[in-house]
C-alpha cells in the first residue's frame, strides 16, 4: 500500500513535467499547424524578402521584410535607452549607492517591472504622443521614436535588476583589492566590477532585447501601424506582433491572412527562441 | 584633481544621473496615470456596469472578468508549477529529462505573450471549442503564468536546508512523506509569494487573451466558464482604439488604468512584504 502510495505521487509530479515539454511543442505545433501553409503561396525567401505586405488586397502580397526592419528598429531604439539607464541605475545601486538608498531603490525599480505593458501603451497613446507632436512640432506623434521610448521604459527594469544582481555576486576582495592598488572607485567599477559581471550583463540586455521585440500592446498601440520601411525616426513602423495582433481579430480563419500572421508568428518565435538559445550556451558557459 | 580624478568624478555623476532620469521617467509616469484617472475614480465607478458605448458609468464587468481570469489561470498552473519543481528538485531522474524540463520552462519564460495568444487560439479556442471564453483565457494565462510559478518553486524548495531532509528520512519517512510534511511546507512561504508576482503579471496582460477571452463590450456579467468577459486591461485597449467619443473615453481608459494599477500594485507590494517577513523570520 505504502509503496503504492511512493510510486504514484511520483508518477504525478512526472506527469506534470511532462506537461511543460507538451506545451512548449504544443505552442511549436499551433504555430507551424496554422503557418505552414502560407509557403504553399509564397516561397519562405519571398515572405522574408519582400517588403510590401498587403495581406487584403487583390492580388495579396504577403512579404513582411518592413514588419521585421520596423520590429528591429523600435527593439534598437529602446535597447540604446534602456542599456545606458537601466546599466547605469544597477552600477550605481551596486556600487554607489547607500546601504539605505538601496533598500529604497531596489523595490521601486521591481515595482517599475510590474506596471502592466497596456498602461504604459496608454500613457504613450494619451499623454506621450501629443507632447511629442507639441515640441517637435510633427504631424504624426504615434511613429518609432515614440515606441522605442515606451519599449525602452518597459525593458529598464529587466536589464537593471538582473545586471544588479550580476554585480552584487562579484566577490567583495576583487574590488578591496583594486581599491588597495590605489584604483579610485570608478576605476573599479569600469576595470573590475563590471568585466567579472559582464556574463550576467550580457544576459540581461539579451533578455531585454527578447522582451523589446516580442512586446506586443506597445507596439500595437504607439507604433503607429505602417507597415513600410521608414525613412525618419518620426515615421510610424509596425512591428510584427501590432501585425499579428491587429489583423488576427479581423480576419477569416483558414484564410491565406490568417496562415500569414501565423508565419509571421513562427519568425518572432524563431528570434526569440534564438536569443534564449545564447543565453543558455554562449553565455551559460563563459561563466564557468 | 588630476586626470584620473575628473574621469572617476565625472563617471559617478554620469551613473548617478541615468539613476536619476529613471526615476523622473517613473514619477512622470505615475503622476499623469493617477491624476488622470483619480479624477473619473469614484464608488459607482467600479460598482456599475458602463453605459451608452462605454462613455459613461463604470468597469464593474471587468473588475469580475479578471478576478475570475486570474483565479482560475492561477489555480490551473499552481498545481502543475509545483509538481514539476517538486521532480527538478527532488527525484531529478532521469537527467535528460530534467534537462528537456530546464529547456522547456526557459523556452516558455521568454515566449512573446501574442504567442502565447495564438496557442491559446489553435488549442483551446478551436481545436478543444472553448470557444472566445473565460476557460480559453484562463488556461492560456496559466500557461502564461506556469514558468514563473516553477521557476519560484523551484527556488523555495531548494532553499529548504539538507539536515532538514536527511533528519527526516532518517526518522525513517518515506521519500514522498519527506516531500509532502517537510519540504512543501518548509518552503510555503516563498512559493505563495512567487505566485502572488505571478497573479500580478497575468492581472495586466492583454495580448494572450485579445483573441481567446475578451470582448469589446457587454453590460451583462458572465453566467459561466463559457461566457466571454471584459477584462481591465482590454477595456483600457478597447476605450484607446475603438468607439468614436475619444473624448469622453479617454478619461475613463484613465480611471480604468488606475483601478489596474493599484490591483497589480497592491499584489506586489503585498509579495515583496511577505518575502521580507519570511527572510527576517527564517532561523536556518
Amino acid at each position: 500500500m505504502n509503496k503504492f502510495k511512493e510510486s504514484s505521487f511520483k508518477i504525478i509530479t512526472y506527469t506534470a513535467s511532462l506537461f511543460t515539454i507538451i506545451i512548449l511543442f504544443g505552442i511549436i505545433g499551433s504555430l507551424f499547424y496554422g503557418g505552414i501553409p502560407i509557403f504553399n503561396i509564397v516561397s519562405i525567401k519571398e515572405f522574408l524578402f519582400n517588403p510590401a505586405w498587403h495581406p487584403t488586397s487583390d492580388p495579396p502580397d504577403f512579404g513582411i521584410l518592413s514588419l521585421i526592419i520596423g520590429s528591429f528598429l523600435v527593439t534598437l531604439g529602446a535597447l540604446i535607452i534602456s542599456i545606458p539607464l537601466g546599466l547605469g541605475s544597477a552600477i550605481y545601486i551596486s556600487e554607489i549607492a547607500s546601504a539605505r538608498m538601496r533598500e529604497i531603490l531596489k523595490p521601486i525599480i521591481e515595482l517599475l517591472a510590474g506596471i502592466p505593458s497596456i498602461v504604459y501603451g496608454l500613457f504613450g497613446v494619451a499623454f506621450l504622443s501629443p507632447f511629442l507632436i507639441k515640441i517637435f512640432n510633427i504631424p504624426n506623434g504615434l511613429n518609432l521614436f515614440s515606441a522605442s521610448i515606451i519599449l525602452g521604459i518597459m525593458v529598464i527594469p529587466i536589464i537593471s535588476s538582473m545586471s544588479e544582481d550580476a554585480l552584487s555576486t562579484v566577490p567583495k576582495n576583487l574590488r578591496e583589492a583594486s581599491l588597495a592598488l590605489g584604483a579610485n572607485k570608478w576605476e573599479t567599477i569600469i576595470k573590475i566590477v563590471l568585466p567579472a559581471a559582464r556574463s550576467g550583463v550580457l544576459t540581461s540586455i539579451i533578455l531585454g532585447f527578447g522582451r523589446a521585440v516580442g512586446e506586443t500592446m506597445v507596439v500595437l498601440m504607439i507604433a503607429g501601424g505602417a507597415a513600410q520601411i521608414p525613412k525618419g525616426i518620426f515615421q510610424p513602423v509596425r512591428p510584427m506582433p501590432a501585425s499579428v495582433a491587429a489583423e488576427m481579430g479581423e480576419t477569416v480563419v483558414g484564410s491565406s491572412h490568417f496562415h500569414a500572421l501565423f508565419g509571421i508568428a513562427i519568425v518572432l518565435f524563431v528570434i526569440t527562441f534564438i536569443s534564449i538559445l545564447i543565453t543558455e550556451f554562449v553565455v551559460g558557459r563563459k561563466m564557468k | 584633481m588630476n586626470k584620473r580624478e575628473i574621469k572617476a568624478f565625472l563617471g559617478v555623476n554620469f551613473l548617478r544621473l541615468f539613476i536619476i532620469i529613471t526615476l523622473i521617467f517613473l514619477i512622470i509616469f505615475l503622476y499623469v496615470i493617477f491624476s488622470k484617472g483619480g479624477k473619473v475614480l469614484s464608488w459607482s465607478f467600479i460598482t456599475e456596469s458602463p453605459r451608452k458605448f462605454m462613455t459613461e458609468g463604470g468597469i464593474y464587468p471587468a473588475i469580475v472578468g479578471t478576478f475570475w481570469l486570474t483565479v482560475l489561470s492561477i489555480g490551473s498552473a499552481l498545481p502543475l508549477g509545483v509538481f514539476t519543481a517538486i521532480f527538478i528538485t527532488s527525484y531529478a531522474k532521469p537527467f535528460w529529462l530534467v534537462r528537456m524540463v530546464r529547456v522547456a520552462i526557459n523556452t516558455l519564460a521568454g515566449v512573446p505573450s501574442i504567442i502565447y495568444g495564438l496557442f491559446g487560439l489553435t488549442v483551446f479556442v478551436r481545436m478543444f471549442h472553448f470557444d472566445v471564453s473565460i476557460l480559453s483565457g484562463a488556461l492560456t494565462l496559466g500557461v502564461l503564468a506556469l514558468p514563473v510559478i516553477i521557476n519560484a518553486s523551484e527556488e523555495a524548495l531548494r532553499s529548504v536546508p539538507k539536515d532538514f531532509i536527511e533528519a527526516s528520512l532518517a526518522l525513517g519517512a518515506t521519500e514522498r512523506q519527506t516531500i509532502l510534511k517537510v519540504i512543501l511546507p518548509t518552503a510555503l512561504p516563498s512559493i505563495l509569494t512567487g505566485t502572488i508576482i505571478s497573479i500580478g503579471r497575468v492581472a495586466g496582460e492583454t495580448a494572450p487573451i485579445l483573441f481567446t477571452a475578451a470582448t469589446f463590450y457587454t453590460r451583462k456579467l458572465p453566467t459561466s466558464i463559457m461566457d466571454e468577459v471584459m477584462v481591465l486591461p482590454y477595456h483600457i485597449y478597447a476605450l484607446m482604439t475603438e468607439g468614436c467619443h475619444a473624448d469622453k473615453q479617454v478619461p475613463i481608459a484613465y480611471g480604468t488604468a488606475v483601478v489596474l494599477l493599484i490591483l497589480v500594485l497592491l499584489i506586489s507590494t503585498v509579495a515583496i512584504i511577505i518575502r521580507y517577513r519570511i527572510r527576517k523570520k527564517r532561523k536556518w
